[in-house]
């Protein structure tokens, strides 16, 4: 019987000009890494109370240094990787090329928003940081470069879709292959999450910095950011799943398990990430204690696909592990491939990872969050999560991807290693020390240096901090080097290669319930559902809202 | 759907897990009355220092061991900046701010909430040991944000 499925489509290859069009988005996303963890430097070494921002060329403030390490790491890197590596997955495993000026509108849009958002920051007219509460008042290219910003990821989501659907037309009743599938579902749930951010950027901030309104709301502005803002780090993070479920299988030499079970882990994703937003809110005022707890409760609702994922991902790397000789209890974990930096950087960022969540479980649970809400904890916490999974698992995807996108072999593939060992031993030693702060009252986003407070406890940690991130530092510029020495001096390959994904032990279901995962438009419409119920009764208490707050310059 | 025996134990301990994470919280929400802030009103920013009981901003008692703290957070100072309270007490912080975002942390208690521009913040909570804490803003809020802090004094 012919396979319903298209897999892994025989000698698809990407047409060069789009090939162009992504390695220039990927370079876009890994430029503005390299000033995000210089910044990061400036940053970390402030905890240990040595002053190096003043050595910055430009740099007014530290929390001017402060705005550009959270915009264009937590902002730019991850929608310009996502927006690359996604469509080029989307487009591999539909076996379609991508719509060619639409892969420009969104690369031309990145680097307009990039440029206006950075003008903004670098004359410091923008020092609002990356959370950008009002009523902080920044300069209007600010709030204009980041909704150019969250354009971009929507153009790549129609750009997906689209794809989605010319491959329907043509393969009526077969299943999506996995690899478009969860690339579009990521999609899915960032376009509904974004329009949280996008309604307070477009609708309320931008007028406002141009004059046009007089006044603006602090909690709804806040509330919406965090609408976005809580799925802005799933958003973050599933690029790196899709890598996890689909090619680091492969790289180790195992193979994904089950592909409905995978499907069923993003379907979760789209439903549980947006209606959590208040969890970031706990300790506001102006929302009842009521809606907290709800969210509350959804938040540990979306721990359960992340577990679910530890487990599948760390049952391949078993396979592979097996296969490769190992045995027992542990030992196929050694006798992995720990020569390969893809897989190494990826296996890594998964150790940080279950750090990263644990910590992410406590932030979510209720009135435990008041001992740590905005303390040192939370920086502790997300560098396991953003600042190391997910950073972690793109630069190890770079080891392979930068070659294929420039048809050109890794070059220092040694140095590869060793930048991801030191970088994640350096964020291990910086989170020890923003967490242990953190749980002693050390604040987070204050310039420590200049603070009139301090307690004893607090040296330590910001020791380790200043340490820990200046090994980060030091990882992070290995592994760009190793970066520059491929595009520049990587030997040609001959043959064109192809991206490194995996089939499925258990093949998608033609018949049954499992078919109904792919029906997008059921699983949006419930997704809306949710959000009703989890935001409904705040927004039809508070609106019309508490437009009373003039706009502050205190930077 | 096919799901090995191996990982419907995992995921079933994973779901116990989660429950008895969450029976604790609402336990201790509820059954120990360690509440969140909760909608406590709304004010005009540009009219906190006249409007009752901004106006008259500091540590008051209120009853029988109830004490009441009238805290307003503006760029960059608390005002009172000394908080004294005796140990024991039931203290009820009533906080705003008159400009931006602020933060109120006070270090080694649970004391830890936000003050935004609109809204009035009302927490309740017992210092039980006398002793010093630091009371941080721990939002950004400026250049000068590092030099916002007080003292809270437990007699």
């Amino acid at each position: 019987m012919r396979n319903p499925t298209v897999a892994s489509p025989e000698g698809f290859q990407l047409p060069d000009s789009q090939r162009r069009v992504i390695r220039w988005m990927i370079y876009l996303a890994f430029g503005a890494l390299s000033i995000g963890i210089i910044n990061g430097l400036g940053q970390a070494l402030n905890y240990a109370r040595v002053d190096i921002l003043q050595y910055f060329p430009g740099m007014r403030t530290y929390y001017q240094g402060l705005t550009v390490h959270g915009v264009v790491n937590a902002i730019v890197f991850t929608f310009a990787f996502a927006n690359g590596f996604l469509a080029l997955t989307t487009s591999r495993a539909l076996a379609r090329p991508l719509n060619t000026p639409l892969l420009w509108a969104v690369l031309g849009t990145m680097v307009t928003g990039t440029l206006l958002a950075g003008y903004a920051m670098a004359t410091g007219q923008a020092s609002v940081l990356y959370t950008f509460y009002p009523p902080l008042l920044a300069h209007w290219s600010f709030y204009v470069g980041l909704a150019l910003l969250v354009v971009s990821t929507w153009l790549t989501a129609i750009l997906l879709f689209g794809a989605l659907r010319g491959w329907r037309k043509e393969n009526e009743g077969k299943r999506i292959p996995l690899m478009a599938f969860i690339s579009v579902a990521t999609y899915a749930m960032w376009t509904l999450a974004s329009l949280g951010i996008a309604v307070s950027v477009v609708g309320l901030l931008i007028p406002w910095s141009l004059g046009l309104i007089d006044h603006s709301d602090p909690l709804l502005s806040r509330t919406l950011f965090w609408f976005s803002g809580h799925p802005i780090v799933y958003f973050w993070l599933l690029p790196a799943y899709v890598s996890w479920y689909v090619m680091v299988p492969r790289q180790a030499g195992g193979t994904l398990f089950s592909d409905s079970l995978t499907r069923v882990v993003f379907i979760m994703f789209l439903l549980l990430s947006i209606p959590t937003g208040f969890h970031h809110q706990y300790t506001d005022p102006g929302i009842s204690g009521g809606m907290k707890a709800l969210h509350g409760v959804l938040t540990f609702g979306v721990f359960f696909p992340s577990m679910v994922t530890a487990f599948s991902v760390m049952y391949a790397l078993e396979i592979g592990g097996r296969r490769r000789g190992g045995t027992g209890l542990a030992n196929w974990f050694l006798k992995l491939d720990w020569g390969n930096p893809a897989l190494v950087a990826q296996i890594l960022a998964m150790l940080t990872f279950t750090l990263g969540g644990i910590t992410g479980l406590i932030n979510a649970s209720y009135n435990l969050n008041q001992a740590i809400h905005n303390t040192a904890w939370v920086p502790g916490h997300f560098h396991m999560t953003v600042g190391s999974a997910v950073t972690m698992s793109f630069m190890g995807i770079a080891f392979w991807l930068i070659p294929y996108l420039n048809r050109k072999e890794l070059v220092g593939r040694g140095l590869a290693l060793v930048s991801q060992w030191v970088y994640f031993v350096g964020v291990l030693v910086m989170a020890r020390g923003l967490i242990s702060g953190g749980l002693d009252g050390m604040p987070r986003r204050t310039e420590m240096l200049e603070a009139p407070y301090s307690k004893p406890s607090w040296e330590l940690a910001g020791m380790l901090t200043g340490l820990g991130g200046t090994l980060m530092f030091v990882g992070g510029m290995l592994f760009f080097a190793v970066l520059i020495a491929t595009i520049l001096f990587g030997r040609k390959t001959e043959t064109p290669e192809d991206i490194p994904f995996t089939d499925t032990y258990h093949p998608p279901a033609t018949t049954g319930w499992e078919v109904k995962l792919d029906s997008f438009r059921y699983w949006v419409i419930a997704t809306i559902v949710l959000i009703l119920i989890a935001y409904g009764p705040f927004l039809a208490q508070y609106l019309p809202g508490n437009f009373t707050s003039t706009g502050y310059r205190f930077f | 759907m096919t799901v090995e025996r191996i990982e419907k134990i995992f995921l079933g301990l994973t779901a116990a897990m989660l429950l008895v994470f969450l029976g604790a919280l609402f336990y201790s929400a509820f059954g120990m009355g360690m509440h969140l802030p909760d909608r406590a009103g709304e004010i005009l920013p540009s009219e906190v220092r006249n409007t009752p009981p901004f106006d008259d901003p500091g540590v008051r008692e209120v009853g029988d061991n109830q004490y009441e703290v009238v805290l307003i957070g503006a760029a960059w100072s608390f005002t009172p900046r000394e908080i004294r309270v005796p140990a024991g007490a039931e203290v009820t912080f009533i906080a705003t701010t008159t400009d931006v975002i602020h933060g109120v942390h006070v270090e080694g208690t649970r004391v830890n909430f936000m003050l935004i521009p609109g809204q009035i913040a009302k927490v309740t909570s017992t210092f039980r040991e006398p002793g010093e804490h630091l009371m941080i803003c721990h939002e950004y809020c400026g250049a000068g944000h590092h030099l916002m802090y007080g003292r809270v004094i437990v007699e």
